[in-house]
């Protein structure tokens, strides 16, 4: 049964395979560790990841024994509220399905509507065309997937776009992995009226919204990478800033704490600026207080600040 | 006397070989983008050793990274000419080089009917040859 190659010979059908021995061998538990570390919550994406991990695991273990299977459908679609995180696991997904095996290049390209869809009849196909042989190999990320097709629209040529895109995600399954995005209602409808698109897209992930705690935890990843870090103050103040913010409107879960971040730093700046004759040390400039924190409208009114006008009283003319 | 009895078009890189697959040929392409050298694609119907000067079949592919892509491309190329000569390009920009470094034909025409030596008498018996392609007694377009 075995050939003469030692390094290929095929497995008695009795023999014996240790599959912890083959996750320590191939580096897919880094892939995880990272993943782990860098993404806090996802929960749901985690376990996606993991069950694709271990489909690698047992596929190279059945290559042992010449059992041979198919490239498992890879397309994905992401659904989720604005902020829960769908663009940076995309691109993240281009670096672990390659670190995995299933992708030749680990590149990604990201569009939206605009470069797949042309304005005029005959621009569509070769626009769509080039977008996806510079994915090959890769990923193709395609943001706000539900523009693609307008039906009120009679002159739109999305849907010759999708046509294109069907076409190579059913033929070129080993070459390119398609990854869809957008709010889950509307992504729900683009589906309900193309059934040949919902057929071929094998993974569905809804990414839930983050809670209090892994905002929190977020918010110091984000001050971390920017070398900033709250006082034990601070910390507490903006678990409260955070809990409040969640009840109100237009939460974009972490993209809110990005910008209410931002905010913070320039009442820090402010505040270091209105004492400008004190010596500064490096920790006060890479700490912030939870004054800073507290001096936002949504503490002192409950309510948003939408006309941007917030910490207009510590500006220095 | 043919120094090219079996009629084919001998120009650029593994012209002697049997026609390549597409495997082969995307061994070929992932070695020229191993070295970052820019693919294209030309086709013409008129062979002749010293033709060098194709038809380009779209713009050279700079910022594609993969084998596939270009392989999409190879075959569009041939169901839009299936009875041409298209042949696949590979241009260094490194400076001091600047040129085409791999030439090789990827597809050809189902019959190609050969090349004849054409001789002309000049002043005092002296003898100028050339070659000369049969297909090319067609017009452009009615040759295969």
């Amino acid at each position: 049964m075995s050939e003469t190659d030692p390094l290929n010979a095929v497995l008695a059908d009795d023999a014996q395979v240790n599959l912890e021995k083959e996750f320590e061998d191939s580096n897919v538990k880094d892939v995880l560790d990272k993943l782990d570390r860098e993404l806090i919550g996802l929960k749901p994406v985690k376990t996606r990841i993991r069950e694709i991990a271990a489909l690698l695991l047992v596929d190279r273990l059945r290559k042992q024994f010449a059992l041979t299977s198919e490239t498992p459908t890879l397309h994905m679609n992401f659904t989720g509220n604005p902020g829960t995180g769908k663009t940076t696991v995309a691109m993240r997904m281009a670096e672990i399905l390659h670190r995995l095996g299933y992708v030749r290049g680990g590149h990604l390209v990201s569009v939206t509507r605009d470069d797949l869809v042309g304005q005029y009849i005959g621009h569509t196909a070769p626009k769509t065309k080039e977008v996806i042989k510079k994915a090959m190999g890769g990923v193709l990320f395609i943001d706000e997937a539900y523009y693609l097709y307008k039906p009120e629209n009679e002159r739109d040529y999305g849907a010759e776009s999708i046509e294109i895109l069907l076409q190579t995600m059913e033929n070129n399954r080993d070459d390119l992995v398609v990854i869809l995005a957008g709010y889950k209602d509307r992504m729900d409808k683009f589906f309900h009226s193309n059934p040949g698109l919902r057929s071929r897209v094998a993974h569905h992930v809804d990414f839930p919204d983050y809670s209090a705690e892994e905002l929190l935890h977020i918010a110091k990843l984000m001050l971390a990478t920017q070398n900033y870090r709250f006082s034990p103050d601070a910390e507490k103040a903006f678990f409260d800033y955070i809990t409040i913010r969640m009840t109100l409107e237009h939460f974009a879960n972490a993209r809110s704490v990005r910008n209410a971040l931002d905010r913070a730093r320039l009442r820090q700046a402010n505040r270091l600026f209105a004492n400008a004759s004190k010596s500064l040390s490096k920790t006060d400039l890479m700490t912030l207080e939870a004054e800073d924190i507290l001096a936002s409208r949504v503490f002192l009114e409950g309510k948003l600040d939408l006309d941007g006008d917030e910490g207009s009283d510590a500006v220095v003319d | 006397m043919m120094t090219n009895p079996s009629r084919i078009l001998t120009q650029g890189q593994f012209s002697f070989l049997p026609p390549l697959t597409d495997e082969q040929i995307t061994a070929q392409v992932k070695y020229a983008l191993s070295k970052g050298w820019a693919l294209g694609i030309e086709y013409t119907d008129d062979p002749h050793p010293r033709n060098t000067y194709w038809e380009m079949f779209g713009n050279p592919m700079f910022d594609l990274k993969d084998p596939a892509g270009i392989l999409l491309e190879i075959n569009s190329a041939r169901k839009t000419f299936p009875n041409h000569y298209i042949r696949v390009t590979a241009f260094s920009a490194i400076r001091g080089v600047e040129s085409v470094t791999m030439s090789y034909i990827v597809n050809r025409p189902k019959t190609e009917p050969g090349f004849g030596l054409v001789r002309q008498e000049t002043d005092g018996r002296t003898m100028r040859y050339t070659i000369h392609s049969y297909a090319t007694d067609k017009a452009e377009g009615e040759r295969y």
